[in-house]
């Protein structure tokens, strides 16, 4: 670990730490902001950089640690508070409001005053004028915000944190939605920002887009801070070694050199235009293969359009050789396909209904008796699952939103497993769960691949896909960018499938 | 990049913003609904007593009309201001039987506190609390009843219980307005002032149009509920007093249905249900507009049972008519931004 450069700082951070239950979300975030400059926060999926994002903008409050502005201690606990302080994130997409137009969205709370405590629009409207022209950009100031395209709403944000005089502005993966000339003014505007002596902290997944735009970059991997080096010093290669460079110490229960069945699931030429492209794999019996990349690589839309939730505009999904029907998610199931989603609370449990409801919900049909479902019935085979995968929970009748997350997880995937597929997609198995109950669901993942079930595993946690997967795919922007078999995949090679955009190394 | 192209201020494109205001269309409305009556009973807008009828009876629900726009607009609704009114509007009398010396003025503020008192109530429980507002408010609106209940028992207030002073104000007219009308009139323009041009009111449509982000702006949402309550409240209860001095007959049940009346009301006068839009303007207009249909459509022949059916269409058709346009609204916005762009390429 490298100790931030000292020198003279409009933001600091230094080795602060927040965590949510028994999750730590950072474990020693630090960065070190300098006036006047565009600075790149790296890092993979759940390295903590949102977390340091928001303990800055005031969203969440810091257990441990320092954090310092312009050399003072701070401690925001609310953002509106950040604000006030100078601080400004633009968010992906931002929020605001929609009825009102675009010159009180830029105001809201602080409009100037004229007599009888009176709004002073004609000010208001100059004035928002005059910091969008100052943006070179064009948007009608009084009209309302509903219906402005996602880059406008950030220029929105943008000229609202700087009517604000904010110092330092936050873009939280701001080009992630945007199109290609939308990302060329956003970048105009950041450089026209640094120009006036502001600072601009840039999160993006994007590399090409970081050797492009900032000045300094800081690394984090897994809660931590890992390094802050001028961009110039930097090659892509580097950081990504940055991102990734950690020892896999962990042990997975992974059984090698089981020999694969025929195809169950084959998937060819999968498109949805704008969401993935060309999409084609196989996963064969008995095999777990990872779909590996970042968040928003259109993996999760990829499994959706698969089990028939999303519609795809072209290609076919066959199961054990038999084509399957899109948009269908019951022709899926009775295919023999089951899906765990990555957010289970939404998508995945009923969280007011009990364990036992929960776990035969979807066998209602299996289970009913001239349309009636006895709880007896329904009682058994809850049992059984709940049993086999160590639910750890007083009873049947517990509601399913009181359990822990482990718990929550894993009746998820009794639920479906009392389905009895023969291919299993599970979204993220592991995310937001504790180390134990993490090697409970991959010893099952493991058993239920040795049962010859097929596997596709989307994990965003590089020592999972690298100890549990027999083969890896990854994607990018839509796009599967290689296919690593277990034996030459490391986690350089997948994140620079992951993350490389135009950019040679 | 282009230099910011200053907004059209011409006079021609404030004349079409005027007509596309759903103020002006209920106007044209109402003028259509009394030229229609007067048609066929002059006496609905000509006459002494036609012309005083005409503005003093839409005079009460313009209040609670207003008073639903100002917690409507926050995204909420007060379902007990009917509830707050009948309770005031006995207070009153009340007040006039038990100490009979007690100034007029002495006994309207009271009894406008009183309602307040109860808006307080309300917006304690609503924003403390955190439950819907429709919620609460139905609860109050019983509990308010029920107390009114227990208090006035079958007793009631006569016209001789109040002063005639008092009585007269109800009915009487300066310059050929009634009274009660120009109440309610300065009610209408100092609530359009307040949500118009002061902070505390773009700050309730902003809390109606996105709460996350109302919290996001550090805007106090809680305080405003709170106080939008209190004046919810305390114009039910001002409504209450007229109520009081308009009939002087006040028993237990006085006011009820008024609540819906005042929703309906805000809806037609084009204040969203879903908050963040609408003005207490449009809801003024829109409560005039349904107190001059009910009176004008006996006149004009229709079938009682027909009458009730006929405000309702209005309303749904005035709630259809939001979304459609809304949604032509959006998608115009949509297309000014990208011309050429299919919807789905503007979703990536």
């Amino acid at each position: 670990m490298e100790e931030p450069i000292a020198r003279d700082a409009v933001l600091e951070l230094r080795s602060v730490r927040k965590t949510f239950g028994p999750v730590v979300a950072l474990s020693s975030g630090s960065i070190h902001l300098e006036r006047g400059s565009i600075h790149a926060l790296l890092g993979e999926n759940g390295a903590g950089k949102s977390t340091l994002v928001k303990i800055a903008a005031g969203v969440y409050r810091r257990d441990s640690g320092e954090m310092r502005l312009r050399g003072e201690v701070v401690d925001f606990r609310s953002p509106a508070e950040a604000k006030r302080a100078g601080i400004a994130v633009i968010y992906q997409e931002p929020t605001l409001f929609p009825d009102l137009s675009v010159t009180e969205n830029v105001f809201m709370g602080r409009q100037p005053l004229r007599s009888l405590r009176r709004i002073d629009r004609a000010r208001m409207t100059a004035e928002t004028i005059s910091v969008l022209s100052g943006l070179g950009v064009s948007i009608d100031p009084d009209r309302p915000a509903m219906g402005l395209s996602i880059a406008d709403q950030q220029v929105v944000e943008i000229a609202k944190a700087i009517s604000l005089d904010a110092q330092v502005l936050i873009m939280d993966e701001p080009t992630a939605a945007l199109s290609g000339h939308e990302v060329e003014r956003l970048f105009a505007i950041a450089r026209s920002l640094r120009d006036q002596g502001r600072s601009v902290v840039f999160v993006s997944h994007r590399l090409n887009e970081v050797f492009e735009l900032c000045d300094m970059a800081t690394v984090m991997r897994d809660g931590e801070f890992v390094a802050s080096r001028r961009v110039d010093e930097l090659t892509p290669s580097e950081i990504i070694r940055l991102m990734v460079g950690r020892e896999i110490t962990q042990m997975f229960p992974k059984t090698e050199g089981r020999e694969p069945g025929r195809v169950m699931l084959s998937v060819d030429g999968l498109t949805r235009a704008g969401v993935f492209r060309d999409v084609s794999f196989d996963v064969r019996a008995g095999e777990i293969v990872a779909l590996a990349g970042l968040v928003g690589a259109g993996r999760s839309e990829v499994a959706r359009a698969v089990f028939g939730v999303d519609v795809y505009d072209a290609g076919e999904v066959r199961v054990d050789g038999a084509e399957l029907a899109p948009t269908d998610p019951r022709a899926a199931i009775s295919a023999g396909i089951a899906m765990i989603p990555e957010d289970r609370r939404k998508q995945g449990l009923f969280v007011d209904m009990s364990l036992g409801r929960n776990t035969t919900l979807i066998l209602r049909r299996a289970l009913a008796r001239m349309g009636l479902i006895t709880s007896s019935a329904e009682y058994r085979s809850a049992t059984e699952w709940t049993r086999r995968l160590q639910v750890r929970s007083h009873d049947l009748d517990s509601k399913a939103g009181t359990m822990s997350g482990g718990n929550q997880q894993k009746s998820v995937i009794a639920k479906w497993l009392a389905t009895e597929p023969s291919v299993l997609i599970v979204d993220e198995p592991t995310r937001g769960i504790d180390v134990g109950t993490k090697a409970e669901v991959h010893r099952l993942l493991d058993e239920l691949a040795g049962d010859g079930m097929a596997i596709l595993m989307i994990s965003s946690e590089l020592p999972e896909v690298l100890g549990m997967s027999d083969r890896i795919l990854v994607m990018r922007e839509g796009e599967i960018t290689a296919t690593l078999t277990r034996a030459e995949a490391t986690q350089e090679l997948i994140m620079t499938a992951a993350t490389r955009h135009e950019v040679n190394a | 990049m282009s230099a910011v192209t200053a907004p059209e201020r011409t006079f021609r494109r404030r004349v079409a913003d005027l007509i596309k205001r759903r103020e002006t269309s209920v106007v044209v409305a109402i003028v259509l609904v009394v030229a229609l009556a007067t048609s066929v009973n002059s006496s609905f807008a000509f006459g002494r007593d036609g012309w005083r009828n005409l503005l003093l009876t839409p005079s009460l629900l313009v209040v609670l009309a207003v008073a639903q726009a100002v917690v409507i607009i926050s995204k909420n609704i007060d379902l007990s201001v009917s509830a707050v009114l009948g309770l005031t509007a006995y207070a009153t009398g009340e007040m006039f039987t038990a100490w009979p010396s007690l100034p007029i003025p002495v006994v309207v503020v009271v009894a406008i506190a009183f309602g307040s008192g109860l808006g307080a109530v309300n917006g304690l429980l609503v924003s403390r609390a955190r439950v819907p507002s429709l919620v609460i408010t139905l609860g109050t609106l019983y509990i308010f009843r029920g107390l009114g209940i227990a208090w006035v028992g079958s007793a009631h207030i006569k016209p001789s219980d109040v002063p005639d002073s008092f009585e007269r104000i109800g009915i009487a007219s300066v310059l050929g307005v009634p009274v009660l009308t120009m109440v309610a009139i300065v009610v209408v323009i100092v609530a359009a002032f307040v949500l118009g041009s002061t902070r505390p009111g773009r700050e309730l449509y902003a809390i109606g149009s996105n709460e996350e982000a109302a919290d996001l702006y550090g805007l106090r949402v809680q305080r405003r509920v709170f106080f939008s309550f209190v004046a919810s409240g305390t114009l039910a209860g001002l409504a209450g007093v007229m109520y009081a001095a308009r009939y002087v007959m006040v028993d237990s049940q006085a006011g009820s249905g008024l609540e819906l009346q005042s929703v309906a009301g805000a809806v037609v006068g084009g204040v969203a249900i879903t908050g963040g839009s609408g003005t207490v303007i449009g809801a003024a207009l829109g409560a005039v507009l349904l107190t001059t249909i009910s009176r004008a459509l006996p006149i004009v022949g229709v079938p009682d049972f027909w009458q009730q059916a006929l405000v309702g269409a209005l309303i749904i058709a005035a709630i259809v008519l939001d979304r459609v346009l809304a949604n032509r609204h959006a998608r115009r916005l949509v297309q000014e931004r990208e011309p050429n762009v299919e919807p789905a390429e503007v979703a990536r």
